[in-house]
């Protein structure tokens, strides 16, 4: 027997086959022998190998960081070595920081993770672990716990490093640890067994019911009681119900849904049928950004590979359950994350909103009952049915229950994937998990929940993450993004940024937000200009005016926009204005940026004793605005100046003088 | 995969298919063609003018020719942060045209994305497919002229 395959092959009955597998059925009663099980599976998790096997991680981001070289390179020095050894590669295991990272497992010795792995280094760590078995120590992050954990004591077990002491991994447990393509390595780790639990012991109302009590909330944005959702499509008589995954991962600063869907896609898969089972839809969608094409070609393979197993289709498991999946793409609107949005946009129309009520779950897709969840959302599903509710609802705080992933960037040391149980603080997360802020700046701010979300000063770092907490201090869960920022991020700047994202994005069917936010944009741009772009006198008051209105006017768009996207388009100018006002006072009275972000309020000039003449401003100034000859000091003509910084960025010598 | 199999795959006067059948044309010729807008209006049975509706829609699709290296900036959260904007102008002022357009010479096309989803590794552009990550001014100067040299 190579694959669980064979095992559905030797007239093992369906509703039996997954319990088989795990050992809870005597395989012998059903012509299977149950040690032979136990060997197949051992080997398919690798947990008992008979040579070695290198494990790449091998996700968008490491492939970014040169996944593939690496690979290439350890295919032919094996080859060269003559080296028999299995090459696997896996999903995102979380931290990006340290990509291309490449993990290793000879018989007898633990798994071991290797950081920042290189072509060049890949002969080191043949040579040094798989031909004389020791660890290559510069390179490590850590090792897994295995058999004999005093075997290569020196390196620390991964899950002591800092970077995931404090986190919980419940949804992301298989992520970069298993390959997301093998069906059989996601069944060796116990994958499809809470579908098997759900389908064959319990009813629909009773999967209601648990997913209701286990306190699972929407992880997409709003927060709403999940189980609760679905009671309204349950209650909802149709012949035709639909269930949509919303993969439509479109917040700025957000991708964790993209290492899930990369990394771990049968528990997507998995959670969704036992929703769709639930709610007793049998046709669903999962709606996945065409900017996400290896996530799309994963979620193929994986749902041709369920198909094969039984485990979607028609008769489920034997329980008389259908349900079938479909991939549709979408193709660039953020707007799409909105649920009428969404539903258009698989009816191949617009992707506009609509006024709700009546909600998706009594009309959505083509008038019939539907019910959309995010990704995290649906890969929570499975564990709540393999732990158990009680084991669920006591992670997290009175009302978050469970674990959450938040993807971090931007200003941190330790970018990543960081999945923490809800109630965890901001502090712990950026400079516990995080590592602080990178070359050895202040942290300012954190834009939590993307261009939705807020942007949260210092005094609430140590605020306990769960829904309610965020949104109490303006800011929203979101999707999960943290975008980490120091003091050279203007923060007026960012709400420019956003603003600028939701113009461009806002649908236009409502006029709150399609009208509003220009102006909000324009009197941002407005703030952040100079003394120089002005002509006449009303500019200058028109500046004055503008921030006079801004509250005003970003309340109604709150207020009276159509949908989410508008409702909380105005967040950030919002959040922004209310910890950050200083920084506001000061590009509106003194025109000046005090981060020095905003390229228009600055002056560009040089400094006489660092030029040494070498003409690369002068080559790459796109408006000629500086002069000098060949080895004598050049000079920037303010008249012309249009302040885009190419001069600062390409100087080699320091020598341009930003105030 | 040429134009007529696409119009086999999907059924005559099937409305909701009119996204994949515009992702798939646009991935043979790189954009969409007046006339295969109006092919697929007569394919699924509706007026050009939804076709032309849903193309002008969404981010995704384009109308007009791409150049032979796709350059796809990130303007994500994170990419703005770690200097985004810089990464862009560059690419704008060394190919001398603006995020949107495609080159004289058909070479280059620079489009900006909303994000990609490698915040981790910021600012990220994309080229022909290719992902480049952690990216400075100086390293984008690098960059771009190994792909000017390629030609």
């Amino acid at each position: 027997m190579n694959s669980f395959k064979d095992i559905l092959s030797t007239k093992v009955p369906a509703d039996k086959f997954i319990e088989v597998i795990n050992g809870i059925y005597d395989g012998n009663k059903v012509g299977v022998a149950a040690d032979e099980i136990a060997v197949l599976k051992s080997r398919i998790s690798l947990d008992v190998i008979e040579k070695p096997v290198i494990i790449i991680g091998m996700g968008t981001c490491g492939l970014a960081n040169g996944a593939q070289d690496v690979y290439d390179t350890f295919q032919e020095e094996l080859k060269k070595h003559d080296i028999d050894a299995e090459l696997t590669q896996v999903g995102c295991v979380g931290f990006c920081a340290e990509e291309v990272i490449v993990d290793v497992k000879i018989p007898g010795y633990p798994r071991i993770s290797y950081k920042r792995v290189t072509p060049e280094n890949v002969t080191t760590i043949i040579e040094r672990t798989i031909i004389h078995k020791e660890p290559v120590i510069q390179k490590a992050l850590g090792k897994y716990h295995d058999a004999d954990d005093t075997l290569w004591s020196e390196i620390p077990f991964i899950h002591d490093i800092p970077f995931f002491k404090i986190q919980k991994k419940v949804v992301l447990e298989n992520c970069g640890v298993i390959d997301p393509e093998s069906i059989d390595q996601y069944l060796a780790r116990g994958g499809y067994m809470a579908l098997s639990n759900a389908l064959l012991t319990k009813s629909p109302k009773d999967v209601i019911e648990d997913t209701k009590r286990a306190g699972l909330r929407g992880r997409g944005g709003g927060g709403f009681l999940t189980g609760k959702k679905w009671e309204f499509a349950y209650n909802t008589q149709n012949d035709q119900k639909y269930l949509i995954c919303n993969a439509d991962e479109g917040d700025p600063g957000a991708f964790m849904d993209r290492a899930v869907l990369e990394g771990d896609p049968h528990r997507v898969i998995e959670g969704m049928i036992i929703a769709a089972y639930a709610i007793g839809a049998s046709k669903g969608y999962i709606y996945c950004r065409a900017e996400y094409p290896l996530a799309i070609s994963r979620l193929e393979k994986t749902i041709t590979d369920a198909s094969e197993y039984g485990l979607l289709g028609k008769n489920i498991l034997n329980s008389g359950f259908n349900f079938t999946l479909k991939i549709k793409k979408g193709a660039g609107a953020f707007v799409c994350g909105e649920e009428t949005a969404l539903i258009h946009s698989i009816e191949g129309k617009r992707g506009m909103p609509r006024p709700r009520p009546p909600f998706p779950a009594v009309s959505g897709l083509f008038g019939k009952p539907t019910i959309i969840n995010n990704v995290e959302t649906f890969a929570n599903i499975p564990v709540i049915f393999n732990k158990g509710v009680d084991w669920y609802a006591s992670i997290g705080t009175d009302s978050s229950k469970g674990t959450k992933i938040f993807a971090l960037s931007g200003k941190v040391v330790n970018t990543g994937l960081v999945e923490v149980p809800m109630g965890t603080t901001i502090r712990e997360i950026i400079f516990d998990v995080g590592g602080g802020i990178e070359n050895g700046k202040h942290f300012k701010a954190v834009q939590i929940g993307g261009p939705s979300g807020g942007a949260l000063p210092e005094q609430f770092l140590d605020t306990k993450i769960d829904y309610e907490n965020l949104k109490e201090i303006g800011a929203m869960m979101g999707s999960g993004g943290l975008v980490v920022m120091d003091e050279s991020t203007c923060m007026v700047d960012l709400a420019k940024y956003f603003m600028t994202f939701i113009t461009s994005e806002s649908c236009g069917k409502c006029i709150p937000c399609r009208e509003g936010t220009k102006r909000l944009l324009e009197i941002l741009e407005r703030i952040t200009k100079s003394y120089r772009e002005e002509e006449t006198e009303i500019d200058s008051l028109m500046r004055f005016q503008g921030m006079l209105y801004l509250e005003r006017l970003a309340d109604v768009i709150r207020d009276t926009s159509l949908c989410g996207l508008g409702q909380t388009a105005a967040n950030p100018v919002i959040t922004t204005l209310r910890y950050f006002r200083d920084e506001y006072e000061a590009h509106l009275y003194d025109r000046e940026c005090p981060a020095k972000a905003c390229r228009q309020m600055l002056t560009y000039t040089i400094n006489e004793d660092k030029c040494i003449g070498c003409t690369l401003c002068a080559t790459r100034c796109p408006v000629n605005a500086i002069t000098g000859k060949r080895k004598e000091v050049h000079f920037i003509n303010q008249n012309i100046c249009t302040h885009c910084g190419q001069c600062e960025l390409n100087c080699r010598f320091d020598a341009i003088i930003v105030e | 995969m040429s134009s007529e199999v696409i119009y086999k795959k999907y059924p005559k006067n099937e409305a909701s298919n009119l996204i994949a059948m515009l992702q798939d044309i646009q991935d043979i010729h790189g954009y969409l063609h007046e006339d295969d807008i109006i092919k697929v209006a007569r394919h699924a049975g509706v007026p050009t003018s939804r076709v032309y509706g849903i193309a002008t829609f969404y981010n995704q699709f384009r109308l007009t020719p791409l150049g032979k290296h796709v350059i796809r900036v990130c303007r994500g959260t994170a990419c703005h942060v770690k200097g985004s904007l810089d990464i862009l102008n560059i690419l704008e002022a060394e190919l001398g045209i603006s995020a949107g357009e495609t080159s004289k010479d058909l070479q280059f096309t620079i489009e900006t994305v909303a994000c990609i989803g490698a915040c981790s590794i910021a600012p990220v552009i994309v080229i022909d497919g290719k992902y480049y990550g952690g990216l400075t001014s100086k390293s984008v100067y690098k960059l771009i002229n190994e792909y000017k040299k390629k030609d």
